[in-house]
């Protein structure tokens, strides 16, 4: 019977199913083996789940003595307060989406091509060197990069301001400017993530055939043409997916960044204020709560909607790389 | 055709080594500059604070000294305590992420399994879709009422989807011929997993360990949204308020002109060497393991 089910389906099905199938004690190990998902399955539904079904009060006028569902419907009020005319919701989005269209190119870029820096001298041993370092910002915590961010731009004794008054340059008021932010931001989230994202690219390099380098040698094809004609083409599809992958989290601010690195300093929110700093500090400060789960219900709706159109698309180039 | 090349290659062999050294140039300034704003921590950390106050921050210590090490550890009582709480969490959020999404990656590694479609889709929509800060916060502190506890700093963020899903694929890959074996000498479930199955993951384990390890300690958001008591505030929160408060003294002393004791930028900075350096440390020679969680990249069945 075993032999004749493994005949009949090979390679295709692990031993764990098989051992499962026309086992004796089959209602046995299904009993087990939905025990060993409980744990998981109960935290993903308090944690997970429930807080899907509080994304209503969206919808009514939170009041916490009420409570979530004993709260009243008010409509789209909450929308309206955040999305019209006066409100600070279509700026917080706009910001959100653009902030990380930035990193993401910008992430893109750096990333790139620091691992093709990389591959060119892979085999010293100076490049492990650089590996290392330039992972070394991974593992800071955003506050400690807030800390590192104060002195370089604080006003007294700051390294960029010594650096502008040794120039003969006036210092420059960082905290109080808000046009600086865009570019301070986009190259502290590269200086934090660019060794890590140059990993990816660089194992996708080591995939490549070296068959192909020799044979381009062969023709006379010097390194650049070696990588403008090999090594960037057949990086593409791995590009595309990273990239694609990151879009679909376009409409989610980093949180813990935006907040270390600007806190509560209402002098830069004009460029700076993203849905997650305007939802966090609503939710401490006791501000609107309407307006925050208005906010928040906007980015989980629409951030869904991205994730499964890039997914999709995804799916046509890299089936294996999919979330689904 | 030969001797054309004969004449072209040394001095294109002369341009390549001009280029790497090139290349290698521009990666030591990258990599100098990941690890500048670290070594402008250290150096303002020996630093004399009047100095630092007068002249700024500086690459070079300036008036080398370590007072404020000597003062910091003259009274180290939160530091220690923000040092264990982080320890704590750190430790049981990942022992218990990773019991939890073991279990049920090796669960779902069953292709018997008949719950198996559903649960898989359970936790792939929550990497979709989510309901945000203001519904979690109100749940957590509302519903479960965990304020001021240290749960709430563990629990919330415990399961990841992903790694769920990381454990689930490197379950699928194990040796047939193993829990076959172990099988036959009536092994049930429970035993396959805890005996066989995860010593067989000890790469996985470390990996998705440390990955949970190094998220546990560096957060300090859910700290800011659950804990109000000193006693309890997790590492970074501590560093994170002290420099905030700095700021605030320093405003404060500003308006009123009085001469209030404040923690200089030399005092602030030994804090956060103390508190942040011994991790990065360690974190620095582990950094294989975070490379190969990277790169799985495909992790579906």
């Amino acid at each position: 019977m075993a032999i004749a089910v493994e005949g009949s389906r090979p390679k295709k099905r692990s031993v764990l199913d098989r051992l499962s199938v026309g086992n004796r004690d089959k209602s046995i190990t299904f009993v087990n083996v939905l025990l060993m998902c409980l744990p998981a399955l109960g935290m993903l539904i308090v944690f997970n789940y429930l807080p899907m079904f509080g994304l209503v009060i969206a919808f009514k006028d939170y009041r916490f003595a009420k409570g979530i569902f004993g709260s009243e419907w008010v409509g789209f009020n909450n929308f309206r307060f955040i999305f019209g005319g006066a409100g600070t919701g279509w700026r917080i989005v706009w910001h959100t989406v653009s902030y990380n269209l930035i990193f993401i190119f910008s992430g893109l870029v750096g990333s790139l091509s620091l691992a093709f820096l990389i591959n060119e001298v892979h085999t010293t041993r100076a490049s492990r060197v650089y590996q290392a370092l330039a992972f070394l910002p991974h593992f800071v915590s955003w506050v400690v990069v807030g800390i590192f961010a104060n002195g370089f731009l604080r006003y007294d004794g700051g390294v960029v301001n010594k650096l502008l008054i040794s120039l003969g340059r006036e210092p420059l008021l960082f905290y109080q400017s808000p046009s600086y932010w865009p570019y301070i931001l986009a190259a502290v989230n590269l200086w934090k993530g660019v060794g890590f994202g140059s990993i990816i690219y660089m194992a996708g390099m080591l995939g490549i055939d070296d068959e192909l380098y020799e044979a381009a040698q062969i023709d006379g094809a010097d390194r650049w043409q070696q990588i403008r004609y090999i090594t960037l083409p057949l990086l593409i599809p791995l590009i595309i997916t990273v990239t694609l992958l990151s879009l679909g989290g376009i409409f989610r601010g980093n949180l813990e960044m935006f907040q270390m690195m600007i806190g509560n300093n209402p002098l830069l929110y004009s460029t700076t204020d993203i849905i997650d700093t305007f939802v966090f500090r609503s939710l401490l400060t006791l501000g609107s709560l309407g307006m925050a789960s208005a906010a928040g219900f906007f980015q989980s709706v629409v951030g869904l909607f991205m994730i499964l159109a890039t997914n999709a698309l995804v799916r046509t180039i890299n089936r294996e790389r999919a979330l689904y | 055709m030969a001797q054309a090349q004969a004449i072209v290659r040394p001095r294109r062999r002369n341009r390549f080594s001009v280029s790497k050294t090139l290349i290698h140039l521009v990666l030591a300034v990258v990599a100098f500059l990941c690890v500048m704003p670290m070594l402008l921590v250290i150096s303002t950390s020996l630093s004399d604070d009047l100095i630092v106050a007068k002249e700024g921050l500086s690459l070079v210590p300036q008036g080398l000294t370590t007072y404020t090490y000597e003062f910091i550890l003259a009274s180290p009582a939160q530091l220690l305590r923000s040092y264990g709480v982080t320890m704590l969490i750190t430790a049981t959020g990942t022992i218990g992420g990773i019991l939890v999404s073991s279990l049920m990656g090796y669960a779902l590694a069953h292709r018997g399994f008949t719950l198996r479609g559903v649960f898989v889709f359970i936790i792939v929509f929550t990497m979709l879709f989510n309901g945000g800060m203001v519904p979690t916060y109100l749940i957590v502190r509302g519903v479960l009422g965990l304020h001021d506890n240290l749960l709430a700093l563990i629990l919330p963020t415990m399961i990841i989807p992903w790694y769920i899903m990381m454990f689930r694929s490197h379950f699928q890959g194990l040796p047939h011929e193993i829990m076959e074996a172990a099988k036959i000498d009536g092994a049930g479930e429970w035993r396959m997993f805890f005996q066989i199955a995860m010593p067989l993951s000890r790469p996985w384990l470390a990996t998705i360990g440390l990955m949970y390890v190094l998220k546990y300690w560096n957060e300090w958001i859910p700290a800011m949204m659950y804990i109000e008591d000193p006693k309890l505030f997790p590492l970074q929160y501590l560093l994170q308020q002290i420099v905030r408060n700095a700021q605030f003294l320093r405003s404060v002393r500003d308006a009123m002109t009085t001469r209030v004791k404040i923690p200089g930028l030399s005092l602030q900075m030994s804090m956060v060497v103390v508190a942040a350096g011994p991790a990065m440390f360690v974190f620095m020679f582990l950094q294989k393991y975070f490379v190969r969680g990277l790169t799985a990249g495909a992790v579906k069945g």
